[in-house]
């Protein structure tokens, strides 16, 4: 042991002193930690940006299953014939070139003990931190006659993609006069408003180009978000075209036929030209086998750090998590990722996240010049995330058509803002 | 060590500059901490909510206006105004009603130091 001498007193005492500001162990694992992140979308990417801007030591590797991303919110302009499906892929070049390395491979297990995580083509990688943002898988079993076949003939559309396509086809060649048929799910699901803002511009395409036609939404509840300022747009823009059927009314679709094109309730059958069958869902089967959603369907998470309630040194991110009052959107994962980002420095660091804010704004698009919106922030109470405010969250009713024509400029304007932030 | 002595000996006030010189060695042990570019400011981390639809640092495309470089003092009026509701909004007199006045003042400070492109 070294003599107590007046430098190393100092030095001593200059540690203790600072050590509340000091990372725990200042050891290798403090610069370059590896930070492996499973899932490619508004979670995952935003999280690997976050972390490669801020810190340029970190080694990120991101596993993604498919080499291209379509985004599903801006999806249903693809459907309404707004966008091509072009303007709303991504490839990985840019996450890439920002030094983050893309594995193009599926993740098909977490030892959260070994700290790896096994890829489908036989490679382990280890972690220090992991995040998982897997998205959603379908319930296959949750409504009868509805499987992977029977979404080739009655797509769902809720993973953008091949299945955004060919419901888009559907529609050019369905004629005049048909009915297109839509099933909603009971909550929790992706994007709660997504599917009335996707029968707003099927309904643009039809008034435009098939202007007889109907669509009907079969629904499983018996209000939605966003509720009144749909209905006042559908009552302004597409009177008598779409038609609403909640729950109470018989809406919950039970069982289809593929190879005719009906649904049916509890007491109807719909015989439909186009049936997009929006199915229940949950997280991505990896977190389902790591046991991250407890057999729940999503996963319980911390509200400000989203690590795991499960395991330790994982974070759960986006559609994956029970977020609270925080919907399942693209732009809350955004901002979960941020969050997360925070504390995974402030955990390499040995600090605390500086505290910050989580809002979703969601933009809902009824025609090319006419959108609304729904502003939420989110506070953390009783170990969850509740609404900051209760009151004038939305659009008010009867907003002018210049007010709708500014939302819908910015909804495009966000839409190109969060893209470059993930994929520029 | 005598030199020290004598130093003490002859400064009443000796104990107190050894604790300066404590305080600088923190302070110097600190400085490189400060700089990390992983420190994240409370402006910094609040900011990171806006950028979802102003842009990377406050740089935004399409009709959504960039906020980047903009006057502290300028940012503070319009947010101000926005929580107050006073001033012309589509979004933006909903969100300022999440914000405390501290947190509007980081976010202004933040914002109005960020390089316009």
């Amino acid at each position: 042991m070294k003599p107590l001498n007046r430098r190393n007193f100092i030095l001593g005492s200059a540690a203790s002193a600072a050590a509340p500001f000091m990372p725990g162990p200042v050891n290798a694992a403090a610069k370059g930690a590896r930070v492996v992140v499973i899932g490619g979308g508004f979670g995952g990417v935003s999280l690997a940006r976050y972390l490669r801007r801020h810190d340029p030591t970190l080694a990120i590797t991101l596993i993604e299953r498919d080499a291209q991303y379509t985004t599903c919110p801006f999806s249903n302009f693809v459907l309404g014939g707004l966008y091509p499906i072009s303007q709303i892929s991504f490839t990985y070049a840019k996450v890439k070139a920002a030094g983050i390395d893309v594995l193009n491979e599926e993740a098909v297990n977490i030892d959260p003990v070994a700290k790896t995580v096994a890829l489908a083509g036989g490679r382990t990688l280890k972690f220090d931190y992991l995040v998982v943002s897997p998205g959603i898988d379908i319930i296959w079993d949750s409504i009868k006659g509805y499987n992977e076949q029977a979404a080739e003939l009655m797509p769902h559309a809720w993973k953008a993609g091949p299945q955004t396509s060919l419901l888009r086809r559907q529609l050019e060649s369905m004629p005049d006069g048909g009915l297109v048929v839509i099933a909603v799910p009971a909550m929790p699901y992706r994007c709660p408003p997504g599917p009335y803002e996707r029968a707003s511009l099927i309904a643009y395409y039809l008034k435009a180009n098939k202007p007889k036609s109907k669509i009907i939404i079969l629904d499983a509840s018996d209000a939605f978000i966003k509720q009144d300022l749909f209905m006042e747009a559908w009552h302004r823009l597409y009177p008598g075209m779409i038609e609403w059927v909640p729950g109470s009314k018989s809406g919950k679709v039970l069982s289809v036929n593929p190879s005719t094109l009906t649904v049916s309730t509890g007491f109807d059958d719909y015989k439909a030209s186009v049936a997009n069958i929006i199915p229940a869902q949950r997280v991505g089967a990896i977190a389902v086998r790591a046991g991250l959603d407890q057999g729940t369907g999503y996963c319980a998470i911390d509200p400000v750090t989203f690590e795991s309630q499960v395991h330790k040194g994982i974070y759960v991110l986006g559609d994956a998590t029970i977020a609270g009052e925080m919907p399942k959107s693209g732009f809350s994962a955004n901002g979960q990722a941020k969050a997360c980002g925070r504390a995974i420095l402030a955990a390499i660091a040995g600090t605390a996240p500086a505290p910050a804010k989580l809002l979703n704004i969601c933009y809902s698009t009824v025609e090319p010049s006419y959108a609304f919106s729904i502003v939420d922030g989110f506070a953390v109470k009783d170990d969850s995330l509740h609404l900051t405010f209760e009151d004038n969250r939305t659009t008010p009713i009867g907003a002018s058509d210049d007010e709708h024509s500014r939302e819908a400029q910015s909804a495009r304007s966000w839409y190109a803002n969060i893209t470059a932030e993930m994929f520029g | 060590m005598i030199e020290r002595r004598r130093l003490q000996a002859r400064n009443p006030y000796g104990r107190g500059r050894y604790f300066l010189l404590q305080f600088a060695v923190i302070v110097l042990i600190m400085a490189p901490r400060l700089s990390n570019p992983a420190q994240i400011t409370n402006g910094e981390a609040l900011g990171d909510a806006c950028t979802s639809c102003h842009g990377i640092g406050g740089h935004s495309t399409g009709y959504i206006p960039s906020i980047a470089g903009v006057s502290k003092a300028t940012l503070l009026q319009e947010l101000k105004a926005f929580r107050a509701q006073s001033a012309q909004a589509t979004i933006m007199n909903r969100i300022a009603r999440a914000y405390t006045d501290s947190e509007l003042d980081a976010l202004a400070e933040y914002f109005s130091t960020r390089p316009r492109q």
